[in-house]
């Protein structure tokens, strides 16, 4: 066991013996998002660097401590990628982490073509609530031995442990890529989307927002031309299309600054236009819907869930809503039942994800 | 390999109380008892290891399934659900004193939206049927278990089924988009959503592979994706096993996701070829199959790329599918190569661990080396994309100590994926046969997590026990009498 690791337990099982909440924190770049933060800060950063990589094996293995930036950095050196473009929200003077992007769980742009986090986490080395180390999963990219933990800690927002090391599959970058635009209205939008989802097109990135439809087309140069010809739209010059597909992973856009409410919805993609008071920005091929809206918590999270989804509260002054769109009572016992396996004494991360774990 | 600890003696007073209980609520024919009844049920496809089951129960309707669970529970009677039963792990081996519930009669394909590219089936409907029913839409569902025509999706979520085609289009984690079910109280949930995600704890992650021990489900929504305008398949020959997984490496440092990308060694290659007649070179060391699928264009381009690659890897012969009978051909022969052993020895044994591909030449030679000390013959094949490995052991059931030695090897190559950073199962589920291997991955701690996360959701221990998670007891004693290159652990112990 490393340094870092053996004064992160000698904290871990201190606080356990007291009843010390930990507020488990990297680069605090996610800080605004879910619930409230509650305890003493736990700071990951002093356990990084990069354990294991060899790009043939499409795996790399990062200490929670990790900068994004510096794991991305590495991988890009190798022609490779996280396909699921996570967001850094960083700002100057905070970096994201490894640990940090797992434990929010958030994917980006590429969400739409490559997968999501969770699909993309093959292993995890875990702190848990009483001071333990503990691994799951592997290196390997097909591993069902045990149940799939280190998945389950994807998007659990430090709840159940402090994620020491995550091993994460990777996957080469794309040879070109091209971006397309049309002028449609939404419900147009989400039509062509959908039609298009279900034929083989090379789409990596989709939005819709004020009007206008982006697509990224990913993949073989040849392959990319075709798939231009075929869906038309007029091209977007490199280098503002780069510019535009990070402003949207990252929030830069236009679109997130200001100061009211930002509330993400996650929804079947062919879920028409949602009729609700506020500003859209689609990604996702129309699954993931942006919304500025000042409307009631309560009659966005009944229009998302009678759509088959779910609304979060992302950005807000006020989250007294709650951040997460509120669980049954099955599914609030499992996830209770679940915290208290790996945090029996209730330490990590209290609040953040709901109040109740 | 390792049977359950488990009371092997059905009782006659319990089985007709179960057996009655059950009849309240469900028909006649879906509750059977008597032996000549119960006896298909007393193994999967690890044919190794049988027992009949107390009570088999057959319900048709979620109703009838909620009900079971509800008696069960309330009887403490353990349940051991079964799809199509063709597990290779043993993970639906009944239990004396348990009911078998047999999920067969839920085999309704309940939706099929081509907008939305999703379909809503219940866990009877066989993986392969999946695909026949949304191809009039050009949609197929990816995960291709080699025994797709048979296997269940209920299985496939158990087991997180992966295939030949999981490197580039993921296992069944990433295939399936929610799962409804019940609780083993006969409480009904949803996991996951049509939506990309779900607020929470990923419930979906968890109950999927989890061989039946944390809930039973009754509706899977799969993920359908457009079918690939054009498929074409490379076939290499190499005159040397290491140099073929040299170049697999080569593919993937190249930038090539291949959409399949399978190794043969050479007694795998003959087996199949006598079989199938797929065309194979018998003479080289070992074949690889690189499949590349997209647009025309893409497909040109990448074939294009994999062939330079493989060649610069030594490849001695390559041939390229010319069409789309060619492409299947190829492939009849890695997808038939298990029964193609049953036809060259009266049993074989299938290994399912997964390794770091660096280290595939180490592995081989491992099991060279144990073919002469067990006296067994053990050709390969191999996911080589993803690093599964499926040594297959040949030996003759009928004679106890071939079993035995075939169970010993086994285990050594399982310990050896874990002693080289893989692990002792990629696709087929510990069920109870790698129950004592579990001991190997994990730790006490790591296990006594596993228990607990059952326990949220079982607390009773009633679903499936004694499958995939080792008891303490059970390692500890493993450990004990463990044996490991000649040498007890801790040899300076007094033993006995």
């Amino acid at each position: 066991m490393s340094e870092a690791v053996q004064s992160l337990a000698d904290r871990v099982r201190a606080a356990a013996d007291a009843g010390t909440r930990l507020r488990l924190r990297g680069g605090g770049t996610k800080d605004f998002y879910g619930g409230t933060l509650e305890g003493e800060v736990l700071d990951t950063r002093l356990h990084s660097g990069i354990a294991r990589y060899d790009p043939t094996e499409l795996v790399v293995t990062a200490r929670a401590g990790t900068p994004l930036a510096a794991l991305e950095a590495a991988l890009g050196e190798k022609g490779q990628m996280l396909a699921f473009e996570p967001p850094h929200f960083s700002q100057s003077g905070s970096a994201a982490t490894v640990g940090g992007c797992v434990a929010a769980g958030l994917s980006g742009p590429r969400r739409i073509a490559a997968g999501a986090l969770r699909d993309f986490v093959l292993g995890a080395v875990l702190l848990d609530g009483r001071g333990r180390v503990l691994r799951f999963g592997g290196e390997v990219m097909k591993n069902v031995a045990g149940y799939d933990v280190a998945r389950l800690l994807a998007g659990s927002l430090g709840t159940l442990g402090v994620i020491l090391e995550v091993s994460l599959k990777v996957l080469p970058r794309p040879v070109e890529e091209q971006t397309r635009r049309f002028e449609c209205s939404q419900a147009e939008a989400i039509e062509r989307l959908n039609a298009w989802a279900g034929q083989p097109h090379p789409i990596s990135a989709a939005t819709w927002h004020a009007g206008v439809l982006r697509l990224r087309l990913s993949g073989a140069a040849a392959a990319l031309r075709a798939a231009a010809a075929r869906l038309g739209g007029e091209a977007v010059a490199a280098h503002a299309a780069a510019q535009y597909w990070d402003a949207v992973r990252e929030q830069r856009h236009p679109f997130f600054s200001g100061d009211s409410p930002l509330w993400r919805l996650a929804v079947p993609a062919g879920t028409g236009p949602l009729a609700l008071a506020g500003e859209p920005l689609l990604e996702w091929g129309g699954a993931l819907r942006w919304l500025r809206s000042d409307l009631e918590p309560m009659l966005l999270r009944e229009a998302a869930a009678r759509a088959g989804g779910h609304a979060t509260l992302f950005r807000a002054r006020n989250k007294s809503a709650g951040a997460f769109a509120p669980l049954n009572a099955l599914q609030m016992r499992l996830q209770r039942g679940l915290k208290a396996a790996f945090d029996p004494q209730g330490i990590f991360n209290r609040g953040r994800l709901y109040p109740e774990l | 390999m390792g049977a359950d600890e488990r009371n092997p003696a059905i009782e006659p007073r319990r089985q007709q109380a179960v057996a009655a209980a059950l009849r309240a609520f469900l028909p006649p024919q879906s509750v059977l008892y008597e032996a000549e009844d119960t006896r298909p049920y007393e193994c999967d496809g690890l044919t190794a290891y049988r027992r009949v089951p107390m009570v088999v129960a057959l319900p048709e309707t979620e109703e009838q399934l909620r009900r079971t669970l509800q008696t069960c529970h309330a009887m403490e009677v353990p349940v051991v659900p079964r799809g199509a039963g063709t597990g290779l792990s043993g993970g639906a081996l009944p239990l004396a004193d348990g009911v078998l519930l047999s999920m067969a009669k839920f085999m309704r394909v309940l939706r099929v939206d081509p907008v939305a590219r999703v379909a809503v089936v219940q866990p009877g409907v066989r993986n392969a049927a999946i695909s026949d029913v949304v191809a009039p839409f050009g949609l197929y569902y990816a995960p291709d278990p080699s025994s797709q025509i048979a296997c269940s999706i209920g299985g496939n979520v158990a087991e997180n089924s992966g295939g030949v085609h999981c490197l580039k289009y993921g296992l069944t984690v990433h295939n399936v988009l929610q799962v409804k079910g019940y609780t083993v109280e006969g409480e009904p949930f949803t996991f996951g959503s049509e939506a990309p995600d779900t607020p929470g704890y990923d419930l979906l992650a968890l109950a999927i592979g989890s061989e039946g021990l944390l809930a039973v489900i009754t509706e899977v929504t799969v993920k359908l994706l457009p079918k690939p305008q054009l498929a074409q398949v490379v076939m290499a020959s190499f005159d040397d096993v290491e140099k073929a997984g040299a170049a697999v490496a080569a593919v993937i440092a190249a930038g090539i996701i291949p959409a399949g990308l399978e190794m043969m060694d050479r007694p795998a290659t003959r087996a199949v070829e006598d079989f199938v007649h797929a065309g194979y070179d018998v003479d080289a060391a070992a074949i690889l199959l690189a499949e590349s699928d997209g647009t025309p264009e893409e497909v040109a381009e990448e074939i294009a790329h994999i062939k330079a690659v493989l060649e610069a890897a030594g490849a001695t012969r390559m041939t390229v599918s010319r069409d789309e009978a060619e492409r299947l051909r190829f492939w009849s022969g890695r997808k038939a190569a298990f029964p193609a052993m049953g036809r060259i020895s009266p049993d074989y044994y299938c290994m399912d661990g997964t390794i770091p591909r660096r280290r595939l030449g180490e592995v081989l030679r491992f099991i060279a080396e144990l073919e002469k000390k067990y006296g067994l013959r053990c050709p390969n094949v191999f996911h080589a994309g993803d690093g599964n490995l499926h040594p297959l052991i040949l030996f003759d059931a009928n004679d106890a100590q071939e079993l035995e030695r075939t169970e010993r090897f086994a285990a050594e190559v399982l310990e050896k994926c874990v002693e080289v950073g893989g692990t002792i199962t990629g696709e087929h589920g510990v069920g109870v046969e790698k129950i004592d291997q579990m001991c190997v991955q994990f730790r006490d701690e790591e296990l006594e997590i596993f228990h607990a996360v059952k326990r949220v959701f079982d607390p009773k221990g009633l679903l499936n026990p004694g499958k995939a998670v080792p008891t303490l007891q059970r390692c500890a004693e493993f450990g004990r009498m463990h044996v490991r290159g000649g040498q007890l652990k801790h040899p300076e112990l007094p033993r006995f």
